[in-house]
């Protein structure tokens, strides 16, 4: 059998030289997967000016980070970064190589994949390492890439058994961000950096990036909406719900994809991943993708009037009964109760 | 100045509408049992590809790879308006993850000859991996535009493009060639012409010309062809013979990543609280809520 290395690698990714959460999320999980593999966790960060983050990946047990820093990487474009990505991971051929699900790591990674013909899953919603046998040949320590597949109606575990790297990518918030209590000692490797005039094919000539205002992810309460909801005016009962006890207002793919609420509000599989307090599931049946998104939140309320829909096998308390006419009534006695 | 564009399609599964049986035991999907549809950001590519050549004239190629009942897409593409079109499908093309589909694609592109732009959408409904476009821009070593929303201006061999990112847009300036994918609000796809559906709805690939010979010994294959070819109805088809790949990089074979299992998504039955929905049963829920400390 092949020797192939022990390296788990995380592409750290920054805009405008801010560290993103996935990243964070990532290293986490890539440390335990290093874990598990005897290996080493490796961070690869690419930008100007740098150094501070790099630095922050010892806190969640990177011992490498190769930095690749200069004025000219300052924003990601597509040909610099997959250059600069594709020569370090030709070279060294870590084992396992993961990227956020971001408008970034999914521009990036594929064009990586293809050029090192690697195994690469989007949006994974777990990874293992697990030995196993497959079409009767033996494998050691491969990665499970698993997530829903074919429209919620499968779980498919994905594995890329005879190519040295594998790759996967993975939703911010689908992976939890644990940094360790002391940094481990760790060594920034800096690469140099050689531009090449391919580099400045695509210009950036205007640039409109605001921070995420809508912040799911650390909303302690979530009322959430679903197709089910039938109106964009219908959501209005959940705003007031959301308003009274003191929660943001979400919506499944369906929703969105329905205009009812807007993109940013998804909860899912391919949309924002959370772990509230309290999640309210209103008129969403509860396909898979997401289930993903909310499943691990702390209490989760469900109303739908398809006592058969699959939310109610994941929630802790279910209503049977017309969302229009449920909530109302629960904001009703909400005040009352708290008055 | 006139430009000429590849657009790449997919025939894929309505995912909305899937039962049960449609897994093969080996993993992969036997499309056959599903209702196909013409890929929704595919479509949008397709429109944005057109826009532009009725606005600075040129040619555009739809360009597909899979069974030969992907031939309907194509006659969609033709009923569109896309100027030609070219099937490309050999049993040894399939099951084909993204890095041996944008092989092939890349070699087939590469066989068209030059072009100005290819389109292709964000991501395909059925696997939502948004990974050929990126894929084969890197095989054909070519800039990429992804998630395009708008084509701000094309201006001789310069192209500028409104994308979105991360909370926000960015406008890039690239020169051409390059690939570009779409996303589903970058244009409205037009309906299909009534006189482009009497005109192409005869039109045929290879392997749907092969299937009517086979039941029918009064027909030769080479004499059907050109019959097809001299009406203009003939779907341009390109077999693993007619590309100059590697046959270990097509399809499963060429594909490293591979279905290990599939778990059906098993319900648990709900073992959770019934509420009832009156005022008392929710009364109750409030009440519940506030000694798990969610509420007061």
């Amino acid at each position: 059998m092949e020797k192939f290395s022990n390296e788990v690698w995380v592409f750290v990714e920054q805009r405008s030289g801010k560290p993103a959460e996935v990243s964070f999320e990532l290293l986490s999980k890539g440390r335990k997967l290093a874990e598990i593999l005897k290996g080493t966790l490796k961070a690869v960060v690419i930008g100007s000016e740098m150094h501070k983050v790099a630095r922050q990946t010892f806190q969640y047990g990177a011992k490498e980070c190769l930095l690749v820093d200069h004025p000219e990487l300052k924003d990601y474009k597509t040909v610099p970064y997959s250059r600069v990505m594709i020569e370090l991971v030709s070279k060294y051929i870590p084992r396992v190589v993961l990227y956020g699900a971001s408008f970034i790591g999914r521009d990036l990674a594929p064009r990586v994949a293809s050029y090192t013909r690697s195994g690469l899953t989007a949006d994974c919603t777990d990874l293992q390492i697990s030995d196993l046998t497959y079409l009767r040949k033996d494998y050691k320590d491969l990665l499970l890439q698993i997530r829903p597949a074919f429209g919620g109606n499968i779980i498919a575990t994905i594995i890329t058994p005879d190519v040295p790297i594998q790759m996967a990518t993975v939703r911010e918030g689908v992976m939890e961000n644990v940094p360790l209590d002391t940094a481990v000692k760790g060594k920034i490797v800096e690469i140099p950096y050689t531009p090449d005039k391919i580099d400045k094919m695509i210009n950036i000539i205007e640039k409109y990036q605001e921070e995420n205002k809508v912040n799911l992810k650390s909303a302690p309460i979530i009322v959430a909406g679903g197709y089910g909801m039938g109106s964009k005016e219908n959501f209005g009962v959940l705003h007031e719900l959301a308003h009274v006890i003191g929660g943001e207002v979400a919506g499944s793919r369906a929703a969105v994809d329905a205009g009812f609420i807007p993109h940013e509000r998804q909860v899912g599989q391919t949309g924002v991943t959370v772990r509230p307090k309290l999640y309210v599931a209103c008129g969403i049946s509860g396909a898979i993708q997401h289930r993903a998104g909310m499943q691990n939140s702390n209490k989760i309320i469900a109303i739908n009037n398809d006592p058969e829909a699959p939310i109610f096998d994941v929630c802790h308390y279910g209503i049977v009964g017309n969302v229009m006419d449920v909530i109302p009534d629960f904001i009703e006695a909400y005040k009352h109760k708290l008055k | 100045m006139s430009y000429r564009s590849i657009v790449l399609v997919k025939q894929v599964p309505d995912t909305a509408n899937i039962s049960g049986q449609v897994m093969k035991p080996d993993g992969t999907v036997n499309r056959a049992m599903l209702p196909a549809i013409f890929n929704p950001e595919d479509k949008v590519a397709l429109e944005l590809a057109l826009q532009t050549r009725d606005k600075f004239g040129g040619e555009v190629i739809a360009l597909t790879m899979g069974p030969p009942k992907a031939s309907e897409l194509l006659r969609e593409c033709l009923y569109m308006g896309a100027d030609k079109v070219i099937l490309i499908s050999d049993r040894k093309f399939a099951g084909a993850d993204t890095l041996a589909t944008s092989y092939v694609l890349s070699e087939a592109i590469k066989k068209i000859g030059s072009f100005d732009m290819i389109f292709a959408g964000r991501q395909a409904i059925d696997g939502d991996t948004a990974q050929v476009g990126p894929q084969t821009a890197e095989k054909l070593e070519l800039p990429q535009v992804t998630y395009t929303e708008k084509i701000v201006d094309i201006n001789k061999n310069k192209i500028t493009i409104r994308r979105r990112i991360d909370g926000g847009h960015e406008v890039l300036e690239s020169p051409l060639p390059l690939l570009i994918t779409v996303i589903k609000d970058a244009a409205i796809p037009r309906p299909f012409r009534a006189t482009r559906v009497m005109a192409y709805k005869n039109a045929r690939s290879l392997v749907e010309l092969e299937k009517m010979v086979e039941g029918n010994s009064l027909l030769y294959i080479e004499d059907l062809k050109d019959e097809y070819i001299a009406k203009s109805l003939f779907i341009e088809t390109l077999t693993m013979d007619e590309l100059s790949v590697e046959a270990e990089r097509c399809g499963l074979q060429g594909s490293p990543t591979k279905v290990y299992k599939i778990d059906s998504v098993v319900l648990g039955g709900g073992k959770h609280i019934k509420i009832e929905p009156t005022k008392e049963g929710l009364g109750q829920l409030v009440d519940k809520l506030m000694v798990d400390h969610i509420f007061g």
